[in-house]
């Protein structure tokens, strides 16, 4: 994975029990749409919320569960999973890869905080 | 060969499908050092001609574009944007148009074709098209949306070329709200392909459609308006013909000038010559793909090309391998139209024979083309029922094995190809994947379904025409491992739907996690959890918000509307048995002005208001639920819509109250959560208004009391409802759907509507009767009080949402700003109401509307 290089400020988005667990949530930073999933275990990750396939803004909408080890979301407009940790699509359903950009997640107390500013991709390709 | 001692240079030219397929393969085999350099002279990165039209359809296209994979391969340089204009043999160098240089060991040719115009006077006039690459495409939706809203009426287009491509084309138009006309020079359609009498049947069919057909028809001139953009055709006989947009389909010519000039062997109606390994006069360099003339001829079809691909990429690396020849067989591709042609269709073999079947009424044309002996399959032709082409395509040069008179009876007649395709058959002609290699895919290399087969050997994925049969055969496979096609819900249920119900039912519990934990693993997914909230509703009956329930639910039952396409929602109001008040319909015409909501009548007789945001979903019900209005459920897998016709009441036919039945039949099963939707009809006599015998159950009044049909389905696969019942009286009729429900609901698969339960029922229809009738399973004194139950706790969804500020919490379009609406949504004015700006729209930057009407809070 990438690091984020531009210096930029945490900023509080919510409180953790403002997060239901296993159901998504967006933020809004600037222009930019965030989903939030908090999983049962505890962690907290922040992914795009613009699906990649349909042009949309909803992937905090999405069913969350698992696959294989790997902890999911999966599209609710046409069912594309990804890797929550790291926005990596896992079932493109027949469609070209395409992932989400992922944010570090920061926790102060019990503040969810992210980073403003563009995410981090773990592959070359577009997202 | 290769020289295995320093990199081999590789310089492709073109980057088409044939060329990808060339890097593809050579990737995949080549042990030894290469260094591929791939120049291509269009603007983006190779992309599946074969389904261009799919662009007009809405496939943007970025999801046109061939497995990119390849050019993240480090011995790759792909250059787009860019062509080759210069071959030096000697010095085994290219050069482009950009002055660079490229050395090179191999050169191949994958130019592809130029699509042809006609050569008269104004063929080049605004208005006038092509049809190969996307900047064709892209520039004529560009010019058609610009030159309607110019003449402010629909436009009228002209397709020139009546072959495969020009009747993909003509639907093209048609799909852009163009009245098309196709011109055809010869006396048939699809000449190349289909002989005189199956030309003729197309064009019936090809009419049928709205599309008119002109044969016999040589242009001879376009004329421009005073705009200077083409108006019209003139023929050679003199008539002239109306067009504000024509495309060109009249054949490709091989894009060869490169070989000329470098002086290799071409053909003298075009095309670089080729050997049976690919090989141009110059063995250095190769020829494959459209551009290739082997035997005289080129053949405008990706399946040879990627065989000739796969045959360089093979020469390449040192192997052996060579091009078998065209077999020529193709499908139309225009939806509703049913036409193919494989093999030998003109029967051009010596004393071939062939067996013709032909239904004028219902429009159908069969060929099949035999050996003397009327044993081996030659080819054929199949115009109006196409569906034996995927199973005859693979059989071509072997035995048929049966009477080919099976293969030529009407669709669900004889199930023709139950037998076993030989290995070396050919099932997806595309990718040259033989039913042998699908078979191996399976025992060798896991493969449980087509998708996965589709990864494996690229068999489906580019016309998709053999998906059917490639699923044949992996069922077949799949059932001789024992491994009769598994029912597991998913990775995380072993059970099937029906099984995991008992189970919930006999172990009592009531959340998904106790439920995953005794009987399964990991978190669930998109298929076990929708399906273990649609069991829970009908065994416990909690709000689909309660608790754990809320996380298990699809995006659509979560917020209680259906997503749109842009991630808003529609909002559909219960109108039981499709009656509404006039101060019904005043609120709703109201609140969809209020909110700027399109308003559309649904199918199932009620309103639909689209383009309501997350956070004003709650605002709107507020006011619905207000004015008496509930939930239409038009986004579970539960009661859609009862629909229902006048009836007695009004009508002077009707014999039984089947609005009144109507109303009473959707408050009973309103909310009711099954495997998938439910939906009733009553009708007031047997003339049928309401189409209830299209429902899962049907209700048909009689003189005599109430008829029941029960498994009736519309959609992908249509059935009419089967008799079950008759005269009943109200209490029966009530009494015997809601066994029917309750049965159907404890023992289908997710996602199996009743029709296909109904067809699977052991002991059929007479089966069903004993069960509901005669309790002979004595199952209905419990499947009584499981509907009664449902019945007693029956709420409105979105009445209980108000009230509970926890569950509304769940609205806001953004945890840290809960009322700002999604920035990115952007609407565009139609027939006086708003609708989603599509991608283009968007770019243009022009006809925007930011966001719908703002609504207060009240
Ligand atoms: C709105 C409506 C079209 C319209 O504008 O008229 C519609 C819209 C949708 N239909 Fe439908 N169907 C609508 C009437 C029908 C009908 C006609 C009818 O009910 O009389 C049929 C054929 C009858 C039948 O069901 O047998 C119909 C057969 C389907 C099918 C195919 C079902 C099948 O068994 O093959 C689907 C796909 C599915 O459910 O898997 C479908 C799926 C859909 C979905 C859910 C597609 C989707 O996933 O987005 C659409 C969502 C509705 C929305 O966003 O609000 N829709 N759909 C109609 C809503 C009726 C209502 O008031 O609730
Ligand atoms: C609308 C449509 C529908 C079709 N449907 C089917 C179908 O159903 N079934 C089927 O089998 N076939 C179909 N075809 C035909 C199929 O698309 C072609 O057979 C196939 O694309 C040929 O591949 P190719 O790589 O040889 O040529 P192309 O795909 O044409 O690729 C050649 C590429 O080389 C580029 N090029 C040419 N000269 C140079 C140069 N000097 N320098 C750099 N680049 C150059 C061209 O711009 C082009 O991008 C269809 C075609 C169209 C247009
Ligand atoms: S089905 Fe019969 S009762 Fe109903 S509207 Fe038609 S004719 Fe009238
Ligand atoms: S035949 Fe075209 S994808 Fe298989």
């Amino acid at each position: 994975m990438t690091l984020v290089t531009e210096q930029s400020t945490p900023v509080r988005v919510c409180a953790i029990d403002d997060l239901v667990v296993e159901r998504g949530s967006a933020v809004l930073l600037g222009d930019v749409q965030i989903a939030l999933f908090r999983l049962p275990d505890g962690a907290v990750h922040a992914v795009s919320n613009l699906d990649p396939y349909s042009g949309a803004h909803v992937m905090s909408r999405g069913i969350v569960g698992t696959r294989g080890d790997a902890q999911i979301v999966i599209s609710p407009m046409h069912k594309q999973v990804f890797d929550l940790s790291t926005g990596e699509c896992l079932d493109a359903q027949g469609k070209q890869l395409r992932h989400l950009a992922v944010w570090p997640v920061r926790r102060d107390g019990d503040d969810i905080l992210l980073l403003p500013g563009p995410g981090a991709t773990n592959t070359t390709e577009e997202h | 060969m290769i020289d295995h001692t320093k990199v081999a240079e590789i310089v492709v030219v073109g980057a088409g499908m044939v060329a990808h397929r060339f890097v593809e393969s050579v990737l995949t085999r080549a042990d030894s050092a290469v260094r591929i350099t791939l120049i291509g002279d269009e603007s983006r990165a190779p992309y599946d001609r074969v389904g261009l039209t799919s662009y007009f359809s809405g496939v943007a296209p970025e999801d046109l574009a061939l497995a990119p994979d390849v050019f993240a391969d480090d011995r790759v340089e792909f250059i787009s944007n860019d062509r080759v204009i210069h071959i030096d043999r000697a010095a085994r160098s290219v050069r482009t148009r950009s002055r660079r240089e490229f050395r090179y060991d191999r050169l191949i040719l994958a130019t592809g074709s130029y699509a042809a115009r006609v050569a008269v006077d104004g063929s080049d006039l605004p208005g006038c098209f092509v049809y190969r690459t996307l900047d064709d495409v892209q520039s004529m939706r560009r010019f058609v949306a610009r030159r309607q809203a110019e003449l402010g009426r629909t436009l009228r287009g002209a397709v020139i070329g009546g072959g495969l491509l020009g009747l993909e084309a003509a639907g093209a138009l048609q799909a852009l709200n163009i009245e098309s006309t196709v011109v055809q020079a010869s006396d048939r359609l699809m000449s190349a392909q289909l002989d005189f009498a199956g030309g003729s049947m197309l064009r019936q069919l090809i009419e049928a459609k709205g599309i008119a057909v002109r044969i016999q028809s040589r242009t001879t001139r376009l004329d421009p308006d005073d705009s200077g953009a083409v108006t019209a055709l003139e023929f050679e006989n003199g008539d002239f013909h109306r067009a504000d947009v024509v495309v060109f389909t009249v054949g490709v010519r091989p894009r060869d000038e490169l070989a000329r000039g470098a002086q290799l062997s071409v053909h003298p109606r075009g095309g670089v010559l080729i050997d049976e390994c690919c090989r141009t006069s110059d063995p250095a360099i190769l020829a494959i793909g459209e551009v290739a003339n082997f035997d005289g001829r080129c053949v405008g079809l990706v399946a040879p090309g990627y065989a000739m691909a796969e045959v360089a990429a093979t020469l390449i690396v040192g192997g052996e391998a060579t091009f078998p020849g065209f077999v020529e067989s193709t499908k139309l591709k225009l939806s509703g139209v049913e036409v193919a042609s494989f093999g030998d269709a003109f029967a051009r073999t010596d004393r071939a024979l062939d067996v013709v079947y032909s239904d004028p009424v219902a429009g159908v044309y069969k060929k099949l083309v035999l050996s003397d002996d009327a044993q081996t399959l030659l080819g054929g032709i199949l115009v109006g029922d196409a569906s034996a082409y995927g199973s005859l395509r693979p059989l071509i040069g072997a035995q048929l094995g049966t009477d080919p008179v099976a293969y030529l009876m009407p669709e669900g007649g004889v199930d023709a190809p139950s037998g076993q395709l030989p290995d070396e058959a050919v099932v997806c002609s595309c990718s040259n994947v033989t039913a042998g290699r699908i078979r191996e895919a399976v025992h060798e290399e896991g493969c449980t379904d087509a998708n996965a087969v589709k990864a494996c050997t690229k068999a489906g994925a580019t016309c998709g025409s053999c998906v059917l049969m490639v699923k044949k055969v992996v069922g077949q496979e799949l059932t001789k491992l024992g491994q009769d096609v598994s029912h597991a819900l998913c990775e995380h249920f072993d059970m099937s739907r029906r099984q995991l119900f008992d189970a919930v039912r006999v172990a009592e519990l009531t959340t998904f996690s106790a439920i995953i934990e005794r009987f399964g693993r990991g978190r669930g997914c998109d298929i076990c959890k929708p399906a273990l909230a649609s069991i829970l509703s009908v065994l416990v009956g909690d709000h689909v918000l309660d608790g754990e329930n809320a996380s298990l639910q699809d995006t659509n039952d979560h917020v209680m509307a259906n997503m749109q396409k842009d991630g808003t929602y529609s909002v559909v109001p219960r109108m039981p048995g499709g009656e509404v008040t006039p101060a019904g319909l005043v609120t709703i015409g109201q609140i969809a002005q209020d909110f700027g909501l399109y308003t559309k009548l649904t199918g199932g007789q009620r309103i639909d208001m689209f383009g309501a945001r997350l956070e004003q979903l709650p605002i709107i019900w507020q006011r619905l639920v207000d004015a008496g209005f509930e939930s239409g459920q038009a986004y579970g897998k539960s009661l859609r819509t009862v629909k229902s016709c006048v009836g007695s009441t009004w009508c002077r036919f009707g014999v039984l109250d089947s609005v009144g039945m109507a109303v009473q039949l959707e408050l009973r099963y309103r909310g009711l959560r099954a495997p998938h939707k439910l939906k009733i009809g009553v009708s007031g006599c047997a003339r049928e208004c309401a189409e209830a015998r299209s429902k899962d159950v049907g209700v048909i009044a009689t003189e005599t009391g109430w008829n029941m049909y029960v498994g009736g389905n519309g959609g992908f696969t249509p059935r009419h409802a089967e008799l079950l019942a008759s005269d009943l009286s109200d209490e029966a009729l009530v009494q015997a759907i809601d066994r029917f429900f309750m049965y159907y609901i404890r023992t289908a698969d997710r996602l199996q509507r009743t029709a296909s339960w109904c067809e699977e029922l052991d002991g059929g229809i007479d089966g069903l009767r004993a069960v509901i009738f005669e309790d002979s399973l004595g199952i209905c004194a419990d499947l009584d009080a499981a509907m009664a139950r449902h019945v007693d706790n029956y709420e409105d969804e979105w009445a209980a949402t108000l009230r509970d500020p926890d569950k509304l919490a769940r609205f806001r379009s953004f945890i840290n700003a809960a009322d700002v609406p999604d920035p990115s949504l952007a609407y565009v004015p139609t027939r006086g109401q708003l609708r989603p700006a599509t991608a283009e729209e968007r770019a243009s930057n022009s006809v925007v509307i930011a966001g719908t009407t703002l609504a207060v809070r009240s």
